[in-house]
């Protein structure tokens, strides 16, 4: 038990460190509202991080931006309209439809319906040829398989 | 036989997307400031501190915005290129320090020459952010109406000095 008090007292520090990253002057919905906004938008110094992992200098200015931005009442949109405007669609996670971004948007269905073709065509193949492999049987054949089948039935019965 | 060429077609146009995907540098995202006027800014000078300098003040002239830091490694990379084309005079050079302390700015700039027209501070970021800047140094090209024609994102090296951002200039300096 005391060991159990112990590790749990030593334990305790680590709480305090794990919430120290968030000092926050805003109320809960704007907090959230930071949080949304800086988890769709990319990090362009560590291109695979959103602002709101990246601890890169230009993700804190950004954060601080976007904080010093929600207060002064602005929109999300406005929000992303600024970032767009200075880094480019790619900083969107979610990048708008675009002529230029069909592909990004489409490339996968289109892969999708490609490979159903695909395999469509192939099976179909298949059976035809499997349908041409099959010839049918000869008269004799067919009453050997005929008398084999009887015999099996006799067989049952007995 | 057919069965083999499809795929393998396939194949070899998916090794030529990767191998060019390969070249490709991640870094250069197109910026979407080409031909959109540089964002006003009004900043102290770095080696006057009281004395300001505003990107109005340039307008008129076809000029390079340098944004450099002494902290950033690939400036000194770049920076021997930069003292090159000030010796040459043939475009001028406004060095934006970058969330740099201005004696380390000094400091760097005595020790390795100092390229530039004139050099302002940027200490928070601020004015880095409305030039979307991300990876330092990056390079502007503004023409006399203050409207950007090019963006070097990394060091500007010779070539691309010679091959795009002086021919781009002198086109620009026409009449």
């Amino acid at each position: 038990m005391k060991i159990l008090l112990a590790a749990v007292f030593a334990l305790l520090p680590l709480a305090s460190i794990a919430n120290e990253a968030t000092p926050t002057d805003l109320d809960p919905v704007a907090q959230k509202r930071l949080i949304d906004l800086a988890s769709e938008l990319r990090c362009l110094v560590c291109q695979n991080q959103t602002i709101a992992d990246s601890n890169a200098e230009l993700a804190v200015d950004l954060r601080r931006e976007i904080r010093a931005q929600i207060k002064a009442g602005k929109t999300d949109a406005e929000i992303r309209n600024f970032m767009t405007t200075r880094y480019g669609d790619f900083v969107l996670y979610r990048p708008p439809l675009k002529a230029t971004t069909v592909l990004l948007w489409f490339g996968p269905a289109l892969l999708l319906v490609a490979g159903i073709v695909v395999l469509v065509r192939v099976m179909r193949a298949r059976r035809r040829a499997a349908d041409a492999a099959e010839t049918p049987l000869t008269d004799e054949e067919r009453s050997r398989a005929a008398a084999l089948l009887a015999g099996v039935a006799g067989d049952e019965r007995r | 036989m057919n069965k083999f060429v499809i795929p393998l077609a396939i194949f070899v146009a998916l090794l030529a997307f990767l191998f060019v995907g390969l070249g490709l540098n991640p870094r250069e995202v197109p910026s979407p400031f080409i031909g959109k006027p540089a964002p006003g800014f009004e900043l102290a000078l770095l080696h006057a501190p009281d004395k300001r300098f505003a990107r109005r003040d340039m307008d008129g002239k076809v000029w390079l915005l340098n944004v450099w830091a002494s902290w950033c490694v690939a400036c000194r990379e770049e920076h021997p290129v930069l003292v090159e084309l000030a010796k040459q005079k043939t475009i001028p050079v406004v060095g934006l320090n970058y969330k740099d302390k201005p004696e380390d700015a000094t400091a760097w700039l005595k020790r390795f020459g100092d390229p530039y027209t004139l050099s302002v501070t940027d200490q928070d970021g601020r004015v880095g952010i409305d030039y979307g800047v991300y990876g330092v140094p990056e390079t502007f090209l503004i023409d006399r109406q203050g409207v950007i024609r090019y963006k070097q994102i990394g060091p500007v090296t010779p070539e691309a000095l010679e091959k795009k951002i002086l021919p781009l200039a002198r086109e620009l300096e026409k009449p």
